[in-house]
């Protein structure tokens, strides 16, 4: 691989920022996933039970949707940053899913506080808004993102498939939605949680089978890094893993609610072990890749004087943004209860 | 165009938002400040009321400014292609240093104060109040360094830092921040004062609402002469660094000495020349190089090179005459406070009409600022043109309508919204102030405010 030789004194940088960048991805998948599930999950109809699981649903969320939202901002920015041609190469290839995906964004974010604020006779509509807005930011997600995998191929089977991968996204972030509020909730609605969690997981498992057979079937480059040898043996205890996971949270959540509420986290810490490996998954099939067999991170990245600037702000800043991300959670930690302000 | 269209909308539709955060934040420590200091329970109420909207406002910014992030991509690959070497550390340093610092904290300040320490809850407000103006900071910076480039050195047409200082602390750059600190100040001041003057008329009576318009009239009323002061000073920092557009802000189609202060004409671009002139001799010399008869080089100097005309003139003017609206109303309020200790209805509905002037002001300024630096999108390097997308105008255009829909409809229900809320405050007030602290709470209050608004209605 000769890109990896060329002014190999500066290679490190480009690998320090795009595992930055991923990371940031993968905590944004987790977190606003969550978020974006739950809305995904709120209940329509008018019903006074509905609009009481509804408000219980949103306050789980409340505190912490918007920081989780700064991750996406993160990653889009250190993209920018590290790897502007990516950014432009890959944004103006998504260019209308991507308007649609901020629409999205935009709508669920106003109605979030909007609804406590707009005379009560409209905070229905402002739930609804509140829904429509994560389905579609969330089903955006999983088109851009299957676009993404199948280099912005234009053909039908490639459509389709980023129409599956929306829909795969989507259940995925339904079960980590489901999960939190497994989590995060007690009584009826726990278990009305529990039940969601049970199809969005048998659905995230599907899509997650379909999505790796469709791209190793599209791909011999990447079938080889997975299928040949000795790669395959890191490839069935992942499968095994992955069962072994599927089943016992689907028995867990059968059960739920459990007494003293005892495991009440598993099915999320599933969630994020899940989401890591699929992430992990696609980084290690893309590699070198930024944009799929088009521009390597090498070719990609910025000038080394202003990467090395923003280095050592993120290695100063990134622990601290960690540290009172983890006081934030801890504040609000424990069941969710009323929101007041 | 149509990208440029999307951007200017976009971008002013964003502004309106933290320009009232950055100032609204500190104002909010200030009344917390104020609560620890007299345990005076009129200014938590007066912080609890004024939280919400914070918390409005943050949330629409926010949203806009995702907007943004993505739209440096889509709508301008060249802008990153040239000058990301600059931009992108700047912007970077702007989500990690400012939005995390903001989003974190706001949840704490927002829904946190029967959970943390009275003291944690403060700190959190003020660490919310310190990320917003860094992130002001960063911004001001970036857009300061595109009006008046420094320290880099372009190689291959790519711009290559060599003096981080200089970069940041570009010839424009303290102007550019004071100036927008104190816009921010002001369009808070007169907001809060049009909403607290609105919840008087309507019969609210209590001392939370009354201690907020008096704080806002006093502020607006010290502020204002400052930025005045502060804007001038602006003025003759862009008449060094960038005298194009001061040529098109002053209406000055020839250099000339002796240039008169235009308070009203018409440019014409295709005559190259103003009608309808209503002047004041020599006074834009004055004011510009402080020499009766200054030399300011006029349009034709920069033939082809210069901003449209009139835009940036017709904005100039209507920033300097809300100005001095804002000047004489904040002024007539702090004497009615200071002497009179009671506002006069016809000064409180003014009051009310003036509630987003400072909005108005900000815009107009940013036009004249933004307008008055083209053809370039950063000075002297790179034009607008250069940095335009390639993607379908069809694409745009779509994108665009969903935009300006979108845009057009949050506008809409977040003026409503306040002016609901501020109904929904003096309700409680009028019927049971004890209930009044209860209002901030989430969905009951939704129900005790319908049970309660029929007594209300009846009465």
């Amino acid at each position: 691989m000769e890109f990896v030789t060329e002014s190999s004194t500066v290679n490190w940088l480009p690998m320090v920022f795009i595992a930055l960048m991923g990371l940031s991805f993968l905590v944004y998948a987790i977190l606003d996933g969550y978020d974006l599930g739950v809305g995904v999950l709120l209940p329509t109809d008018k019903a006074a039970a509905n609009q009481a699981a509804r408000d219980k649903m949103i306050y789980s969320i409340g505190p912490f949707w918007d920081a989780n939202e700064t991750w996406l901002v993160l990653a889009i920015g250190l993209m920018l940053i590290a790897f502007p041609k990516a950014h432009s190469i890959v944004l103006q290839a998504l260019y209308l899913p991507t308007a649609l995906m901020l629409f999205g964004l935009i709508l669920r974010g106003v109605s979030f506080d909007f609804r406590t604020k707009a005379p009560s006779k409209d905070k229905h509509k402002w739930d609804l808004a509140f829904k429509a807005g994560s389905l579609i930011a969330t089903l955006c997600q999983g088109y851009m993102l299957g676009r993404y995998v199948t280099a912005f191929d234009t053909s039908t089977a490639a459509t389709l498939f980023a129409l599956l991968s929306a829909i795969c996204v989507t259940a995925g972030y339904c079960y980590v939605g489901s999960a939190w509020l497994v989590m995060k909730t007690e009584g009826e609605l726990q278990k009305r949680s529990a039940k969601w969690a049970i199809w969005s997981n048998r659905f995230m498992a599907l899509g997650i089978v379909a999505v790796c057979i469709a791209n190793l079937s599209i791909d011999p480059v990447i079938a080889d890094k997975w299928l040949g040898f000795p790669q395959v043996f890191i490839l069935i205890p992942l499968v095994m893993l992955f069962g072994f996971m599927f089943v016992t949270v689907e028995l867990y959540l059968r059960k739920v609610p459990m007494a003293d509420d005892f495991g009440c986290w598993y099915p999320f810490v599933c969630a994020i072990i899940i989401f890591t490996l699929c992430f992990c998954g696609l980084a290690y099939s893309f590699y070198p890749y930024i944009v799929p067999n088009q521009l390597t991170i090498f070719e990609a990245a910025s000038a080394p004087a202003s990467l090395l600037v923003i280095f050592w702000g993120a290695v100063i800043v990134l622990p601290v943004i960690i540290g009172y991300t983890i006081f934030a959670y801890k504040v609000f930690w424990g069941k969710t209860s009323q929101l007041n302000y | 165009m149509l990208s440029r269209i999307q951007f200017a909308a976009n971008i002013s539709f964003h502004i309106l938002f933290p320009t009232i955060n950055i100032a609204l934040c500190w104002i909010l420590v200030f009344f917390k400040w104020r609560y620890n200091r007299t345990q005076d329970d009129a200014w938590l109420r007066v912080y609890r009321f004024w939280v919400r909207i914070f918390a409005l406002t943050f949330a629409i910014g926010v949203v806009s400014g995702i907007t943004m992030s993505f739209q440096f991509g889509t709508n301008w690959p060249g802008y990153m292609e040239k000058v990301g070497n600059i931009a992108g550390p700047l912007l970077g340093y702007e989500v990690m240093t400012a939005f995390f610092l903001e989003a974190s904290f706001l949840s704490i300040m927002l829904f946190g104060m029967d959970r943390v320490s009275n003291r944690v809850h403060t700190i959190a407000t003020l660490l919310v109040a310190v990320g917003t103006s860094l992130s002001a900071f960063w911004i001001l910076v970036l857009n300061s360094w595109m009006q008046t480039p420094a320290g880099f050195e372009m190689i291959d047409g790519v711009a290559h830092v060599t003096s981080w200082s200089e970069v940041v602390f570009n010839p424009s750059m303290p102007y550019r921040l004071a100036h927008m600190l104190l816009a921010s100040a002001l369009t808070a001041a007169f907001l809060i004062a049009g909403i607290s003057a609105y919840r008087l008329i309507k019969g609210d009576q209590k001392s939370s609402v009354k201690y907020a318009l008096n704080f806002a009239v006093l502020l607006a009323a010290i502020l204002m002469p400052l930025q005045a002061f502060v804007g001038d000073l602006h003025g003759l920092n862009t008449f060094e660094h960038q005298p194009a557009k001061v040529a098109a802000m002053e209406g000055v189609w020839q250099t000339e000495r002796g240039a008169p202060l235009l308070l009203f004409a018409v440019p014409d671009e295709t005559e190259r020349t103003n009608h309808f002139e209503v002047a004041i001799p020599n006074l834009a010399s004055l004011i510009l190089t402080h020499e009766i008869d200054g030399e300011i080089r006029g349009l034709d100097e920069f033939k082809g090179e210069h901003a449209p005309v009139a835009p940036v003139f017709y904005s100039f003017r209507l920033m300097i005459g809300i100005g001095l609206l804002m000047l004489a109303l904040a002024w007539l309020a702090s004497y009615q406070f200071v002497y009179k200790k009671r506002y006069p209805t016809w000064l409180l509905k003014t009051t009310v009409a003036m509630t987003f002037s400072g909005w108005i002001a900000t815009l107009a300024g940013w036009y004249v600022t933004e307008i008055g630096r083209q053809p370039y999108l950063v000075s002297g390097v790179l034009t607008t043109e250069e940095a335009a997308t390639g993607i379908a105008p069809e694409n745009i255009a779509l994108s665009l309508t969903l935009y300006l829909l979108v845009y057009g409809f949050l506008l809409i229900a977040y003026i409503k919204t306040l002016f609901v809320m501020a109904d929904r405050a003096v309700k409680l007030e009028a019927t049971n102030p004890k209930l009044a602290d209860m209002q901030q709470a989430d969905s009951p209050s939704e129900d005790l405010n319908e049970k309660l608004s029929t007594p209300v209605s009846a009465q």
